[in-house]
């Protein structure tokens, strides 16, 4: 009978480990729900698409709790999640490699700001506030998926280029590539919509 | 200024920027920045636009959805 009750108490302890650890994760995965969703919101058109897509991505990652190893990165792991649901959303169908628009150099718009002011107007810090915040985000939504997403996890997730390569799964050369040319048609647009 | 003298630092400088450069590069890089006024402006110029576009891109998750994402702790697990 002692055995049979230490048998339950072992059952029963590892049941309380496991929740303890359940709620711990949840807990850490909450806490970085306001960065999962800025990305998230820059990854889709609508703030109703985001809002979808997180929730789907934390239900995903609520299941499947015990595939995170701790102690690992949580954030890049949610991302993971959210892009993968995000492509399986069939969103990439406009992807198209061949039609990427031809980009300018990275300093296209440094150029254009100081052929428009002269050269001194880029030592000022606030050179780049005539850019209207609206006319950013429409840029940056008009620059291809692809482009995009190495650009939103990089620069507004402030993910490494390495950690980019994991949540898109792809090689960290890609990452730079997508980077670079991304950020020139970002510039580009920008140019086009603000300083022309 | 329609001639560019460093167009081959200018991807340098983006991994400058993205603290992606090795120990050795990042000496090149500001040994670089430090003798050429032309890059040394547009280095000033890349640095806050960066913070500029994170800042303007950047929106705050809509009150609720926290609450909807916590109500998603309570559903019975797989």
């Amino acid at each position: 009978m002692a055995e049979v009750e230490s048998e339950t108490d072992g059952v029963a302890r590892r049941l309380a480990t496991e929740a303890c650890d359940r709620v711990r994760f949840e807990e850490e995965a909450l806490e970085l729900a306001d960065q999962v969703y800025r990305v998230a919101r820059r990854l889709v058109g609508s703030r109703e698409e985001a809002e979808d897509l997180v929730q789907d991505t934390y239900a995903r990652a609520f299941r499947s709790w015990r595939s995170y190893t701790p102690g690992t990165n949580m954030r890049a792991w949610l991302l993971r999640i959210l892009t993968n649901l995000n492509i399986d959303r069939g969103r990439r169908s406009q992807r198209a490699p061949d039609t990427t628009p031809l980009e300018e150099g990275d300093y296209y718009l440094a150029n254009k700001v100081a052929a428009a002011e002269g050269e001194q107007a880029l030592d000022q810090e606030r050179v780049v506030e005539r850019l209207s915040q609206d006319g950013i985000v429409d840029a940056l939504s008009e620059v291809p998926h692809d482009f995009r997403d190495v650009i939103v996890l990089v620069d507004i997730g402030e993910f490494s280029y390495a950690e980019a390569a994991q949540i898109l799964d792809v090689p960290i050369g890609t990452v730079m590539s997508r980077l670079h040319r991304g950020r020139r048609i970002l510039k580009q647009r920008l140019a086009e919509e603000t300083v022309a | 200024m329609t001639q560019d003298p460093c167009e081959k630092c200018e991807e340098m400088l983006q991994a400058y920027l993205d603290r992606e450069l090795e120990p050795a590069e990042v000496i090149q890089a500001e040994a670089h920045l430090d003798s050429c006024v032309y890059c040394r402006r547009r280095y000033r110029f890349e640095a806050s636009l960066r913070r500029y576009i994170r800042v303007s891109a950047s929106e705050r998750m809509p009150e609720g959805l926290r609450a909807k994402l916590s109500e998603l702790r309570q559903l019975p697990g797989a």
